[in-house]
């Protein structure tokens, strides 16, 4: 018996040690790659950053993510590409014309466009690229080809109403030239080209179900091309020699770990193994935020964006079906405590819906157009409070729940929010952390009374934000429904005449938010981000996207 | 012997089918579907996703479907990981998994039968009360505070190792210490009584009085005997180690499996569930049937056709 | 002690004397009393326990932690909701005696109120294990045969479920309450006590005492309820007390996971999740709450193993 169980652990620690030797030889090598990196990293033009998240896909035509916008932005470029200013400059396309009806774009692509394998960059392969895209038969289906929509056709081709790709608005006509159609003078279509679902892609992926996950098949056009990628730790994409303006790149490398820990994350900053930390790919913990603008005041970037957190009323449950009871919510809580004691990155407390940042007629629409819709005043709020419970018939308020998705911040502000409207309205309002997929089911199902969102922009004009309350709107998750509203956004979609989409915009703001306060805006969104600095050259633009393809190390 | 291997390998296809169909309706049962995002894609485009991943048939014909694919070995795609093999990406994130575990389990076992042998010979002296001492510790600190702690002061203030990732060498040992300081308080308190119940065993009297020099009866009976308690143990401390490492993973950001549940469940994304919860599965499983045959080759009490005894 | 002589040892040898010796008579009814009064089982193996000066001390500390959770927030004017924007993050003081939380919160109200939510957890999840494992075991070891068979195989393939993934589905699935959480952590943590009591019960059932009283026409129930369990409660009662400690630890676990009690209530766990990403600049957030789930976690397991050898002696 006794040599028998003498046997059992010999055996076992035979298994255990090969398997160790196994790993422990490998370890070896992948170690003296590593440290090489990181030990020449200053004079190397090596940048180190993190994503909070795998990106899910390389695949341009089915990203969706902020992840892979990022990683995307290294390795692709579109026709144009956005300046340190957020204006659309030549990409692949050298220049451009549009017609003066604002319906034609021709795009005259540069001779010296080059996949990262040496063949040019033609104006088909954004034709087959963009045909990808709207194709129905497209596996798995691209979820942001209703972006395409403007395109004349694309719509139809994408629902199948023709099968016939000629009658959509995306011409070839030679290998430099490309056309393209649209259904409505579309004043942030340039833009929208610098977009990753328009991202041209290299044809010999038309048989390759899985090209896009393996750096062999990545055939890509952009300043980097993914070299090294282990699945959920690491990748690393390296200096394209065959991209055009290859000589305004200046990093070799940039290397991508993966933890999702803000903790984490900044942790790794301040030991020196990241260079960059922060929004839009991580997020910096509200509780070191006072420590971090004391001890890091020279690395830290606050660069307000056009996005806006805001909480949402279901107008179709009670009480909230009643516009001064929403009113009242409203107005009975400080948004400027919120900025200053819960989030601490200087936001800005938000009395509209279209953030600053956005384009307007000639600066932007906030600028323009000022966010005075409603003030926050307590007393106000206690007698809208009344007069509403009135108007409904309440002796008492029926029970409130708010909803937020689990996250250390979304908590703090519903935790403070709902304390505010005890302290300043009298009324307890329960708040409820919902995992992700809950909360979204839920709100999408109005099945709650007050909820979370939050919003930024697809493109850079405030129909990005108005569009989504029409009764039509796929994301209209409030129940607000009405006909004025509606008529306001869908003139501005075909009027060529941007002062009457202002003035649209401008009067469909009023009726959103002072008029039925459908919303309840909180603050306008902040770039919160740290960069050592010795880095220099990183872009943010005006939606927050990270531009890291400049960058330089000094 | 074989009849008994046989036995108990039905019982872990059984096994192995319950968890499977339980998991599956409760998966199902879950708000949400893999193509949710905070903006909507249009129920057209949303119609012809559900279509082509098959979740627009009744949850029963996605069940049979889905029992099908298995027993051909297939776990099928990723549904957000788009064109990614669940079988492939659970490889890759679990030879991370992996490494780390088996360092923690040999670091767990060495060290806490060192710290329960140096505590049973010195029983009782200073010697033994620091080592329950620090066994005791390693029992009541949650384990993502001992990781964040040394994450704070190795990694962040002395800079001694990387605070994240899963390169080299180095970068292995705040992880595998967060992770093992558990195991190797038990290991040790287990070894510890064991020992002690062996150092006072008439057969050792036997061996003393016989005149057997120390290291004999040290070696050749006492830690011998004293460990094979440490041997059982083996097992549930693996599946321990391994959901364990959930938490260190993500706080070391390892890419690891656990890491990879944890997204795949906010993800809903059906076809890798599945596959963690089948691959975990059967690993547990798997540790469990070693552990069972371990126990069985340790101690011939056991009869080798009947189940276990009290 | 048998009449044989034993040589008795030098050191232990008593010169008698006839002095030594008196007459007490020959009382039958005298001689029936039992001059030292009976011990037992239960007082023999307190006696054990008062001498095991570890386990007593844990005893003291858990019933001082479960005396302050229940009064620590009632004597501190704050309540563990309320916020406080102008102080937050404030160290200990004489008006918060912990200091306060990210919202201003009271630490001190707090961490008693998490410490009640972690035991009660704890407790609770105990407690149901005690039960559901209490009555299947004991089925499972009265019985034996077939329905022993098949429920323990049940419970074995329940078991080889990796249980954290059932645990996580299942709080995704429902709503995050407290009960959620306590179901979560009971569904497979009965099985193990099903097993102590399964053992327990199958070397009882045979004793003559069990015997006897089936002879004299004891019901199933009866001799299940009154004679097998009431026997085999030390080994229940030990699990019972160890099993309090891994559930109040689990519970920390799924806070960490976001998968905890629904703020603003708190548990140990989900307070020491939200100092996780600070405490390197405001330690007392996690100081107090950790210090307490260790000690609590301390106190169950040393009290619990000293339970064992006053139990069970012949156990080490």
């Amino acid at each position: 018996m006794r040599r028998k169980s003498l046997l059992a652990l010999l055996t076992l620690i035979l298994v255990v040690g090969t398997v160790l030797a196994g790993c422990g030889s490998k370890n070896d090598k992948d170690n003296n790659s590593s440290s090489g990196d990181t030990t020449g990293a200053a004079k190397e033009q090596v940048l180190h950053i993190n994503l909070s998240a795998e990106p899910p896909t390389f695949d341009p035509a089915q990203a969706q993510d902020s992840q892979a916008h990022t990683v995307l932005n290294m390795m692709y470029e579109g026709l144009v590409r956005m300046d340190k200013d957020s204006k659309p400059i030549p990409g692949v396309a050298e220049k451009w014309d549009i017609s003066s009806d604002g319906l034609k774009y021709v795009f005259h692509l540069r001779k010296d466009a080059k996949w990262s394998n040496g063949d040019a960059v033609t104006a088909k392969d954004f034709v087959f690229a963009w045909e990808r895209v709207l194709n129905p038969t497209s596996t798995p289906a691209p979820p942001y080809a209703y972006q395409m929509f403007y395109v004349k056709g694309a719509e139809d081709y994408n629902s199948k109403k023709t099968t016939d790709f000629s009658t959509v608005g995306i011409k070839a006509t030679d290998d430099n030239t490309l056309e393209v159609t649209l259904n409505n003078p579309t004043p942030y279509f340039l833009g929208l080209t610098s977009f990753y679902t328009f991202f041209p892609v290299h044809q010999s992926v038309k048989d390759n179900a899985k090209w896009a996950t393996e750096p062999k098949s990545m055939i890509t056009n952009g300043p980097f091309a993914l070299t090294t990628w282990t699945t959920g730790q690491k990748i690393e994409v390296t200096k394209n020699a065959n991209y055009w303006d290859n000589k305004d790149i200046k990093l070799s490398k940039i290397t991508m770990s993966l933890s999702n820990s803000g903790a984490t994350e900044l942790s790794s900053y301040k030991a020196g193994q990241i260079d960059y930390a922060g929004m839009p790919n991580g997020e910096i913990p509200t509780d070191q935020m006072p420590a971090v603008k004391k001890e890091l005041k020279d690395e830290l970037n606050l660069k307000a964006i056009g996005g806006i957190y805001y909480y949402q009323f279901n107008v179709t449950a009670k009480p909230f079906d009643n516009a001064k009871i929403r009113k009242a919510f409203a107005m009975a809580i400080s948004r400027q405590d919120i900025v200053d004691k819960v989030t601490q990155s200087e936001e800005k407390p938000a009395f509209g819906f279209v953030p600053p940042g956005i384009a307007g007629l000639k600066e932007e629409f906030r600028t323009e157009n000022k966010d005075d819709f409603f003030t926050e005043d307590m007393t106000a709020a206690k007698q809208l409070l009344a007069d509403g419970m009135k108007e409904e018939g309440y002796t008492t308020l029926p029970p409130v729940t708010l909803i937020y998705n689990s996250s250390d911040k979304h908590k703090k502000i519903a935790l403070a929010v709902s304390d505010m409207w005890k302290k300043n309205l009298g009324v307890d309002v329960k708040t409820e952390n919902q995992e992700w997929g809950v909360f979204l089911k839920n709100r999408r199902g109005l099945n709650y009374q007050i909820a979370r969102a939050g919003w930024s922009p697809d493109y850079n004009d405030p129909m990005t934000f108005f569009d989504l309350w029409t009764s039509k709107s796929g994301n209209n998750d409030v129940g607000f429904k009405n006909k004025d509203y509606d008529a306001l956004v869908a003139d501005a979609y075909k009027s060529a005449d941007n002062a009457k989409r202002m003035d649209n915009f401008k009067k469909a703001e009023t009726l959103l938010i002072k008029d039925e306060q459908v919303l309840m805006p909180l603050y306008y969104y902040t770039n919160v981000s740290l960069v050592k600095p010795n880095v220099k050259g990183i872009l943010i633009d005006y939606a927050g996207s990270v531009d890291f393809t400049r960058a330089s190390i000094e | 012997m074989v009849r008994y291997v046989a036995n108990k390998f039905f019982y872990l296809l059984v096994s192995l089918f319950i968890l499977i169909s339980a998991t599956f309706f409760l998966m199902k049962a879950i708000p949400g579907d893999p193509f949710m995002s905070e903006k909507n894609v249009p129920p057209e485009i949303q119609a012809r996703l559900y279509e082509q991943y098959g979740l627009d048939k009744p949850v029963y014909q996605q069940y049979f479907k889905y029992l099908g694919d298995i027993a051909t070995g297939d776990l099928g795609i990723s549904m957000k990981h788009q064109n990614q093999e669940v079988g492939g990406i659970i490889l890759q994130t679990f030879s991370a998994s992996l490494k780390l575990g088996i360092f923690a389990i040999i670091i767990s076992v060495i060290v806490g039968v060192l710290l329960g042998m140096v505590a049973a010979l010195y029983h009782r002296k200073l010697i033994d009360n620091i080592a329950m001492i620090l066994a005791v510790l390693g029992i009541a600190v949650p384990s993502f505070v001992l990781a964040s702690l040394i994450q704070f002061i190795f990694g962040e203030k002395l800079g001694w190792f990387h605070v994240m990732g899963f390169d080299g060498p180095l970068d292995y040992v705040l992880p595998v210490a967060a992770l093992s300081a558990q195991p190797i308080a038990f290991i040790a308190r287990l070894t510890r009584s064991s020992m002690l119940e062996v150092l006072h065993a008439d057969y050792i009297k036997t061996a003393k009085a016989k005149g057997l020099n120390w290291f004999t009866i040290m070696f050749k009976h006492v830690i011998r005997n004293g460990i094979l308690p440490v041997v059982t143990y083996i097992g549930p401390m693996t599946a321990n180690i391994i959901t364990g490492s959930v938490v260190i993973e993500q706080i070391f950001g390892i890419g690891g499996i656990g890491k990879v549940f944890v997204e795949c469940i906010t993800n809903r994304d059906y076809t890798m569930i599945m596959g963690v919860t089948i691959f975990y599965g059967v690993l547990l499983m798997l540790a469990r049937f070693i552990t069972d045959i371990v126990y069985v080759l340790v101690d011939p009490r056991i009869k080798l056709t009947g189940g276990k005894e009290g | 002690m048998t009449t044989n002589e034993i040589p008795l040892s030098k050191t232990t040898s008593v010169e008698l004397t006839p002095e030594d010796f008196h007459k007490i008579g020959t009382d039958e009814k005298q001689a029936e009393i039992i001059q030292r009064e009976s011990l037992s089982a239960w007082r023999d193996a307190w006696d054990r326990l008062k001498k095991n000066k570890l386990a007593m001390t844990s005893l003291v500390i858990l019933f001082l932690i479960i005396l302050a959770a229940i009064v620590g927030p009632l004597i501190s004017k704050f309540n563990y909701y309320s916020n406080d924007l102008l102080n937050t993050n404030q160290p200990p003081s004489s008006e918060h005696w912990f200091g306060t939380d990210d919202l201003g919160r009271d630490m001190f109200v707090r961490t008693w109120m998490g410490a009640r939510i972690s035991l009660i957890v704890g407790l609770a999840a105990a407690l149901i294990d005690l039960m559901i494992g209490v009555i299947y075991g004991g089925i499972m070891g009265y019985f034996g045969g077939r329905v022993d068979a098949i429920m323990n195989k049940f419970s074995e393939i329940l078991y080889s479920i990796p249980y954290m993934l059932v645990t996580i589905l299942l709080l995704v699935v429902f709503e995050p309450s407290i009960g959620t959480i306590i179901l979560a952590l009971t569904i497979t943590g009965w099985i193990n006590m099903s097993w102590i009591v399964r053992g327990e019960i199958m070397q009882l059932k045979n004793r003559e005492f069990v015997l006897a009283s089936r002879s004299m026409g004891a019901g199933s129930g009866r001799l299940l309820f009154r004679h097998l369990l009431p026997n085999a409660i030390g080994p229940i009662i030990v699990t019972l007390t160890l099993s309090v400690p891994s559930a109040i630890f689990s519970e920390a676990f799924l806070s960490f996971l976001g998968l905890g009690v629904q703020a603003p209530v708190a548990s140990l766990g989900s307070m020491i999740n939200d100092a996780l990403t600070g405490w390197m600049y405001y330690p007392w957030r996690m100081l107090f709450p950790a210090i307490l789930i260790s000690l609590t976690m301390l106190a169950f397991n040393i009290f619990g193993d000293g339970l064992r050898d006053a139990l069970d002696p012949k156990l080490k």
